[in-house]
């Protein structure tokens, strides 16, 4: 077969940043099992901690020095502040009686947790295999990157869907943001410095207003369930 | 340019400390004057493309879509004045409700004026986290659940823009070399030379983010819920305006879709959305039981309408969807405006308890009446003009199947909201109290709906509360007649004889979007 020779096994670079990107999908997928708030933050946090990495990683190997900043002010806006404000919004939620961030959100999911990651398995393979058909080439990054940072934003998805309490679904919309942020490294990486701090900013405005919301809602049903919120149909 | 992106903000900055009479003042002012500068701008774009650095840019295209936003921004502005103005509003409700609106009107006017495509995501983003909160404004549940569906799902919708413009970035990075800013005008330099695959990605993507919130369908789904339990001026903004401006993102796209892989497969794209639209809104319109919600699957409706208009692709369809941006924003803002003082008036927003609206507001009886009509498409307003635009043009470039559909759910949707309107307007009540005429307050308020006296003095019709079946004749105040006379006759102007200087913009921004410069 021509396959053996024209693969070639790949560098330190390509494998390490192959690496980051399957870790983020790992942790998208450990985002369907937590059963407790704060450590749904906490994973988040990680997930963009894994990002900044990458975005250190690139700059090295590349010698895109605007990188480090965007690495940087990723690393401070959502490891740092946006868990922080998600935190401190969601401090004192919950039933009483159970101290501030243990809020249980444990079975909120519609679906098994087995088949949640049956579907999230088949969807992410979705999307490795559509991006993988495309045909895009990135000067930066391994072509694999890519089509593992649309596997995550469609897990991500699959997280929104299937999660059936506000705080895992703002997650979830907040970790699809992260899935963009990684292939926004691969397939733009130039892109001006003072577009992507326009991005987080705007992250961090979602992040107040949703975490306002989730109070508001919180406020109102006395629970983080959406199971309630069926009065508007039709 | 500058002035109508400062002026909002600066209202915006006032009302966070102003004293509650002053907020009103300075809001109406400055939708006013956004609206004389988007005017003078429109005007200015109707020949030649404004740029500021490169930074903002105007050309014909977005002055079509500021003009329908700023309208509304100064319609709605006015009308609010007569909605915070009775009672219930607490100084921290309307406090919190004059910044939001000026801060959503602000980035509405900000988005065509961008001419990065970055910069434009970002502008949608802010008007979806700020009319979130200002949907959540009235704190009831059902506000809460909207609210939380409306972001969620907007969000989300934008998450997949987002995507959409970074595959445009990396289309036009392969040209451009790494370090360009997704500026619109240079992007459409070198559209016909753009690789075709990261392309048509970020087309799809692009229409079915932004698709999100213009409300296309399998995607609309936030939409009757926000527009139901937002505020009504809040409302009115929404559809009219944020749909809009959405859509404004779409056509960018378009452009430099159809220039980089010819006409077909965006119009395609487009087709395919439209009619779902159409169909599943105009079928919703029966047999809806809130009348804000059956105005919301109107907008579907006529969003479905736009997106196939576009799909048409013929110069005088394309003509028509300008038009019928414009005609719709007059429309839908009246209707909802409209509606808002009928359910002031009965207290409730469930259909059914509404009847003879006609006997009870001399003003807005009739004037919701023509809103609806012309809603509905009949003749001598915009939207019929338009409208006939757009199936003509659907004909003349042989998509008669198409256009054929297109009628037929418009006709539709009209059986749907007429009938309905007829219930709430003519059938009269049969309520066992009928209260008899209480002629002296209802000429005082016909004398006050005239503008003759400015409102803000005592309301005679206050002693509606007294029993759900005794809804007295009168207006609630005349700040909420005035914008919808101001809009029923733009839709007339617009359907008899639209200005020379509308039809020359309309034809340049025609030029634009179909490639010919």
């Amino acid at each position: 077969m021509a396959l053996a020779t024209t693969v070639a096994p790949p560098g330190v670079f390509s494998g390490s940043a192959n690496v980051i990107a399957v870790g983020v999908l790992l942790l998208e997928f450990g985002m369907f099992r937590q059963a407790l708030l704060r450590d749904q933050v906490r994973l988040y946090a990680a997930q963009s901690a894994l990002i900044s990495v990458l975005a250190v990683v690139v700059a090295a190997a590349r010698h895109l020095p605007d990188l480090y900043v965007l690495a940087g002010l990723s690393f401070a806006l959502k490891v740092v502040i946006v868990p922080v404000v998600l935190r401190r919004l969601l401090r004192g939620l919950g039933a009483r009686g159970e101290g501030p961030g243990w809020t249980d959100i444990a079975g909120s999911g519609s679906l098994s947790l087995a088949n949640t990651v049956l579907l999230a398995i088949g969807v992410a393979a979705f999307g490795v295999f559509s991006i993988a058909a495309l045909g895009l080439r990135s000067p930066v990054l391994p072509g694999t990157a890519l089509s593992i940072s649309v596997a995550v934003i469609l897990v991500a998805f699959v997280l929104m869907i299937t999660r059936r309490d506000v705080a895992s679904q703002a997650i979830g919309f907040f970790s699809l943001e992260n899935g963009v942020s990684l292939t926004s490294l691969v397939v733009a990486a130039g892109m001006p410095l003072i577009l992507e701090i326009a991005f987080l900013f705007d992250l961090l405005v979602a992040a107040v207003v949703f975490g306002l919301l989730i109070r508001v809602h919180h406020g109102r049903a006395d629970s983080l369930s959406t199971a309630e919120l069926t009065s508007l149909r039709g | 340019m500058l002035l109508i992106l400062t002026l909002p903000l600066a209202a915006t900055v006032v009302c966070c400390w102003a004293p509650e009479r002053a907020r009103a003042l300075v809001t109406v002012v400055t939708g006013l004057a956004c609206l004389g500068l988007v005017a003078a701008l429109a005007a200015a774009a109707a020949h030649r493309d404004l740029a500021y650095h490169g930074i903002l840019r105007a050309d014909a295209l977005s002055a079509v879509f500021l003009l329908a936003t700023g309208f509304l921004y100064a319609a709605v502005a006015v009308y609010s004045v007569g909605y915070l103005g009775h009672g219930r509003t607490s100084t921290r409700y309307s406090r919190r409700f004059w910044t939001g609106l000026n801060i959503f009107a602000w980035a509405m006017l900000a988005a065509p004026l961008m001419n990065s495509l970055a910069l434009l995501w970002i502008a949608v983003e802010v008007t979806t986290v700020i009319s979130a909160l200002l949907v959540a404004i009235e704190d009831t549940d059902g506000a809460a659940e909207a609210a939380w569906k409306y972001v969620l799902i907007a969000s989300a919708g934008l998450g997949l823009a987002l995507l959409a413009t970074i595959f445009a970035y990396y289309a036009g990075a392969q040209l451009l070399g790494q370090h360009y800013d997704l500026a619109f005008s240079q992007i459409m330099l070198v559209a016909g030379r753009l690789p075709h695959a990261p392309v048509q990605l970020a087309f799809v993507l692009a229409v079915l983010g932004y698709g999100t919130k213009m409300g296309l369908f399998p995607v609309h789904t936030w939409l009757p819920d926000a527009h139901s339990e937002a505020p009504t001026p809040v409302s009115a903004l929404l559809s009219g305006a944020l749909l809009a401006t959405c859509f404004y993102a779409i056509l960018r796209y378009y452009q430099v879709a159809s220039s980089a892989l010819g006409p077909r497969f965006p119009r395609d794209v487009l087709l395919v959305f439209g009619v779902a639209s159409l169909l599943l809104a105009a079928l919703y319109l029966f047999g809806q039981r809130d009348i804000k919600r059956m105005l919301a699957y109107s907008s579907v409706e006529h969003m479905g309408i736009l997106a196939i208009g576009v799909s048409f692709g013929a110069p005088i369809a394309l003509a028509g969807v300008l038009l019928h941006v414009l005609a719709h924003a007059a429309a839908k803002g009246n209707a909802f405006m409209g509606a808002g003082v009928l359910v002031h008036k009965f207290g409730t927003k469930r259909l059914a308890a509404m009847r003879g609206g006609l006997d009870v507001l001399p003003w807005s009886g009739p004037l919701f009446l023509l809103a609806i009509l012309a809603l509905g498409a009949m003749p001598p307003f915009g939207i019929f003009r338009s409208e006939f635009e757009i199936v003509e043009g659907g004909f003349g470039s042989s998509s008669t199947v198409t256009a054929a559909i297109l009628i037929i759910g418009v006709t539709v949707a009209f059986f749907g909201l007429a009938a309905t309107v007829n219930q709430i307007l003519l059938v009269p009540r049969t309520p066992p109290v009928r209260p008899p005429a209480v002629p002296a307050p209802a000429l005082a308020a016909a004398a006050r709906a005239d503008g003759a006296v400015p409102a803000g003095t005592p309301e005679p019709a206050r002693n509606a509360a007294a029993g759900p079946a005794a809804v007295p004749r009168g207006e609630p105040s005349a700040w909420m007649v005035v914008p919808v006379v101001a809009g029923a006759l733009v839709l007339l102007v617009l359907g008899v004889h639209p200005p020379a200087d509308l039809t020359g913009l309309l034809a340049r921004a025609v030029r634009e979007l179909s490639g010919v410069r």
